[in-house]
């Protein structure tokens, strides 16, 4: 701990500096790659959409012994013909089976049979039936939600920083969690399910948070930065995001223990369901997000920012300045340890 | 830099938090002896068990459905559930098109089917309307109270005869002339039957003969069947109650409304599709009254309009009766003027047609005026408010909803409470190990995340139970996640707070004014970055749907909750314990060791040391100096001022002397001028001064918040 102690302070000094901005080229490469990626791999991969996005009907069996597909997908064959049940085991007692559309009364003898079959309580199963459509009136209404919610952050954050460039760098970081995350559950083949959505929306809201933290930072570091002679600009920018380095892991470990605890404790005593669909989407978005803000979006405001005469000019003069004490072009170290 | 003395004022702030807290508690504790709060929060279905269903009202292509017929096919649904006898069922609208139904345990057949089925509102023609008591029910009254005449049943003597033959129930009501039908079913016909019904134009409606009076002798014509195939040019009425006779008094229908008990809740369900094309027994919506009706005559569909409004007096002026004005379309005036040209003036009950909505008439006025335009009044007991809702019930009626099943979801309550002690459990380990990390991240520090967390989840405990109280909310799977992650995103604050202490500390203030200073940034960016979480959970749960809802509400819950211990309970924790000797002097295990952060304790003391003079100081001199400082009431400003002072001392006399006038006269001016830092290169002194310019040009504004902020 002391050590991480230590790697913070010479991080907020500048003593070591992870450069952010100054490979803020390779990191852009490394996160259009894997966009370009995410992009692909659903195109061949598709998704695994859970019933409440195709429709069909879903039973849970709990309390049992055997878990075997073939006896479960027998019961229900019996039952209803040409249903093509799917039995996946959720737990060593617990048996998921989907099927295609029951009507109810269909319903209704699925699960008396399941009962019998299995020997098992009344109790013990749970029985969903979505129809068709609902699925897309939930993926339209989440898709609505998800573009007002983008948009009113657009804004917000143009308004709180006084710059449209942090806004758009904080989005497109935004976009990239978006595309990666789900880049992972098509390559995966983790189910999308309602909740995963859930977690999603979450993570995009966790992602924006996160940058907004890093960014108060960097505004903070560049304030006034035209008056500046000791920092070049884009090291302001790196400087920023070095000093929130602790931070960041330190609120991405604090938020994922939670995710990492419903998850894991959820898969081993649950099984799929609401709490493991949510967390495991949060999971993955939390470590992506945290990641976009560090690699993404804040390399892609200084680059943003680069062109812009002011900041030419100031890093021209910190060069100058530099170059006439017969100093190296780095940054210096802002101040002592030992 | 500030005139008047200020400390921090961490009591305030704590008492202001236990304030909200008490009166939160306390308004739950009076809901829980007063009211029907409750010390847990109510479950949703997947936590408690149950089935949920959506539904999705199904019409034809391109008409739109409107709030109102929505909330009626809501109050339909209620009804019908509630008259089941479930308890406890849920039934509201969601979005602007669902229907979500949520009963408890594990509903019958019959009972999902009531749900799905559709209401939809028919004319028929009255053939007979009587006490609601079923005739076994009537029986056993009148043996009990024994004076009661056998007219109790609203039935003529024929009728009651004709009963009696047709179900062998022994009748002993003494059947002589006493028409006069008592309080039961008299009454009953004249809530619903009573309304006169009049040609809107046409004269006065006049008061609807008496019930009592009716039915004094019964027509027994048989009449001749229908044809097979009715449409919409069909001559009306499809059906005589006079001529038809054979029709309705079949076997079957008469042992149909001798058995039916109208008065039980049960047998108001509604929802049962009665055929349209023959005779049927229905109960009126109240329960009131019992019919027999004959055949669908008209549909609702073209009922274009109704209104509640005042009845037109004889010239055409306004009454103070209040009415319902029904008008049709071109299809449905021709037939309801072939239905009221036949039954005016007949006796009742054969001049009344029932307005039937959803199996249970909703009115059966009688008919004083052949209507030829289309355009009716029902007048009768009505006041405002009930015309309005028949108007209503009509209006939206016309449109026949019916639904179709979108997800349907049962859950075992054995799995439901599985669930919510797993999610628990999770939340309870996550806790466990968040406070773990804070506790080697933060040291000691760490401990004020915990109880800043133990705080809010007493808060949000609280007013869990308030919105479960007050606004039925029920806390589902989805809602415990939410919860969960509130709780990560919460410790999330803390740390953003104190990593902003921590750079101060390593900037080389003292533990008192960096506590300051952090605040009033790491203030900003909670704020901001919070505000972008409060909008994802508004829109969120304005937006999505289903248990999205659910996790929306306690995540934006979360997020107000955390900047209220934030602001209440955190940042005062940390003033008050910046003043303790654990903190202030920066012990190892206090998280703000001086240190461990790579700060030269000179430096940490308070003032960035640019004298070149260096003298290291022992232990003691520095515990001395702290001591001193305390005694002097040093306070967050002075330590603040105190270093913008030091700090800016390299640029502007001018700025260093009004800070050090400012601070109090023993403070560390001076001796921050003295105490220096060992070993400390030129260069490294160089760097220092640099970054004490840089803090400089922030400084200004930042120190100026701060004493606005204590204030």
């Amino acid at each position: 701990m002391k050590r991480f102690f230590a790697w913070g302070n010479r991080l907020h000094s500048g003593e070591s500096s992870i450069p952010f901005v100054g490979k803020a080229k390779l990191w852009l490469s490394i996160a259009g790659v894997l966009v370009l990626l995410s992009l692909l791999v659903p195109l061949i991969f598709g998704f695994n959409f859970g019933i409440a996005f195709k429709g069909g009907s879903q039973f849970q069996v709990d309390h049992i012994t055997d878990t075997s597909a073939a006896k479960g997908e027998g019961i229900i064959n019996e039952v209803v013909s040409g249903s093509e049940p799917r039995l996946t085991p959720t737990s060593d007692t617990a048996v998921q089976i989907e099927t295609n559309q029951l009507t109810d009364p269909q319903m209704q003898d699925v699960r008396d049979a399941l009962v019998s079959g299995y020997d098992v309580k009344v109790e013990d199963v749970t029985s969903t039936f979505v129809g068709p459509e609902w699925g897309q009136d939930v993926t339209s209404k989440m898709i609505r939600a998800l573009v007002i919610f983008v948009a009113i952050a657009l804004i917000v954050m143009a308004l709180y920083f006084r710059t449209w460039k942090m806004s758009v760098a904080a989005i497109v970081g935004l976009f990239a969690v978006m595309i990666v995350t789900m880049g992972i559950y098509s390559a995966t083949g983790f189910e999308v399910t309602p909740e995963a959505v859930i977690g999603f929306l979450t993570v995009l809201s966790f992602s924006l948070y996160d940058t907004v933290v890093v960014f108060d930072k960097i505004r903070e570091n560049t304030t006034r930065f035209e008056e500046r002679r000791n920092l070049k600009f884009s090291e302001l920018v790196n400087l920023g995001v070095n000093q929130t380095t602790v931070r960041s892991i330190n609120t991405s470990v604090v938020s994922v223990l939670p995710i990492a605890s419903i998850l894991f404790i959820g898969v081993f005593l649950l099984g799929a369901g609401t709490l493991v669909d949510i967390s495991l989407s949060l999971f993955i978005g939390t470590i992506v997000a945290a990641a976009s803000t560090l690699f993404v979006a804040s390399p892609l405001y200084a680059v943003l920012r680069a062109n812009e005469p002011a900041v030419k000019a100031q890093e021209e003069a910190v060069r100058e300045l530099r170059l006439k004490n017969g100093g190296a072009d780095v940054p210096p170290v802002i101040h002592a340890e030992v | 830099m500030s005139d008047i003395e200020e400390k921090p004022r961490p009591g305030l702030r704590f008492l202001w938090l236990a304030i909200i807290t008490v009166a939160l508690a306390a308004i739950i504790a009076g809901g829980v002896i007063w009211s029907n709060a409750t010390t847990t929060p109510k479950l949703a279905l997947d936590l408690e068990g149950g089935t949920s269903i959506i539904l999705e009202p199904q019409v034809s292509e391109g008409t739109d459905i409107s709030k109102e017929q929505l909330d009626q096919a809501v109050a339909i649904i209620r009804q019908r559930v509630d008259s089941t006898g479930v308890s406890e069922a849920e039934i509201s609208t969601q979005g602007d098109r669902n229907i979500v139904v949520n009963l408890p345990g594990n509903p019958d057949e019959e009972t999902r089917n009531l749900v799905r089925s559709s209401a939809q509102l028919v004319f028929r023609r009255v053939a007979l309307v009587g006490d609601p008591r079923s005739q076994e029910q009537i029986q056993k009254e009148q043996e009990s109270s024994g004076e009661e005449s056998g007219a109790d049943d609203g039935l003529s003597d024929e009728e009651r005869k004709r009963l009696e033959d047709l179900t062998g129930a022994d009748s002993q009501g003494d059947g002589d002339g006493e028409d006069q039908a008592p309080s039961g079913g008299g009454d009953v016909v004249d809530a619903g039957g009573s309304a006169t019904e009049t040609d809107e134009a046409s004269e006065t409606s006049k008061p609807s003969e008496s019930e009592s009076s009716d039915a004094e002798e019964s027509d027994e014509t048989s009449g001749s069947s229908e044809g097979s195939k009715v449409t919409d040019s069909t001559p009306r009425p499809l059906f005589d109650p006079e001529k038809d006779a054979s029709e309705w008094q079949t076997e079957k229908i008469i042992k149909e409304y001798s058995e039916l008990d109208c008065t039980n809740k049960k047998n108001r369900t509604g929802g049962q599709q009665q055929p349209s094309d023959e005779p049927v027994v229905s109960c009126s919506e109240d329960g009131q009254a019992k019919y027999i009706l004959g055949p669908v005559e008209l549909s609702g569909d073209h009922l274009a309009d109704a209104n509640a409004g005042y009845a037109a007096g004889a010239n055409g002026v306004q009454t103070n009766t209040p009415a319902v004005n029904l008008s049709f379309d071109s299809t449905g005036r021709e037939i309801f003027k072939q239905i009221t040209s036949d039954i005016t003036g007949k006796q009742q009950p054969y001049n009344q047609f029932a307005i039937e909505l959803d199996g249970l008439v909703l009115s059966a006025p009688s008919s004083n005026a052949v209507i030829t335009d289309g355009n009716a009044q029902i007048t009768g007991n009505f006041t405002l408010d009930s015309a309005q809702t028949l108007a209503n019930q009509l209006k939206n009626g016309s449109l026949p909803l019916s639904f179709q099943v979108q997800s349907e979801n049962q859950i075992s309550p054995t799995l439901g409470s599985n669930y919510l002690k797993i999610g628990l459990l999770t939340g309870f380990v996550g806790l466990l190990l968040v406070v773990v990390y804070s506790l080697l991240q933060y040291r000691v520090l760490g401990l004020v995340t915990v109880s800043s967390l133990v705080v809010a989840g007493v808060l949000t405990y609280l007013l869990l139970l308030l919105a479960s109280w007050r606004y039925g909310y029920r806390l589902s799977l989805a809602g415990v996640a939410g919860i969960i992650i509130g709780i990560g995103m919460a410790a999330d604050s803390f740390i953003v707070y104190f990593e902003r202490v921590r750079d101060e500390l390593r900037s080389g203030r003292n533990l008192l004014s960096a506590v300051e200073v952090g605040w009033n940034r790491a203030k900003r960016t909670i704020y901001a970055s919070k505000a972008v979480n409060m909008l994802a959970a508004v829109i969120l749960y304005i937006l999505a749907v289903g248990s999205v809802r659910g996790f929306a509400f306690t995540l934006g819950l979360t997020v107000i909750i955390d900047v209220l211990i934030v602001f209440l309970f955190t940042h005062p924790m940390l003033q008050f314990l910046a003043r303790t000797k654990f903190f202030g002097e920066g012990h190892p295990m206090s998280g703000m060791d001086p240190r461990l952060l790579g700060v030269k304790p000179a430096a940490y003391r308070g003032a960035l040391n640019l004298s070149i003079d260096d003298e290291d100081k022992s232990p003691e001199a520095k515990r001395r100096e702290k001591a001193r400082l305390r005694k002097a009431g040093m306070t967050a400003e002075d330590g603040s001022d105190t270093t913008a002072a030091a700090a800016a001392a390299s640029e502007s006399e001018e700025t260093s002397s009004d800070t050090t006038k400012a601070a109090k006269p023993k403070t560390a001016k001076p001796k921050a001028a003295k105490t220096a830092v060992g070993g400390m290169t030129i260069a490294e002194r160089k760097a220092a001064a640099r970054r004490a310019e840089e803090e400089a040009a922030a400084e200004d504004s930042a120190a100026a918040d701060g004493k606005e902020d204590d204030k």
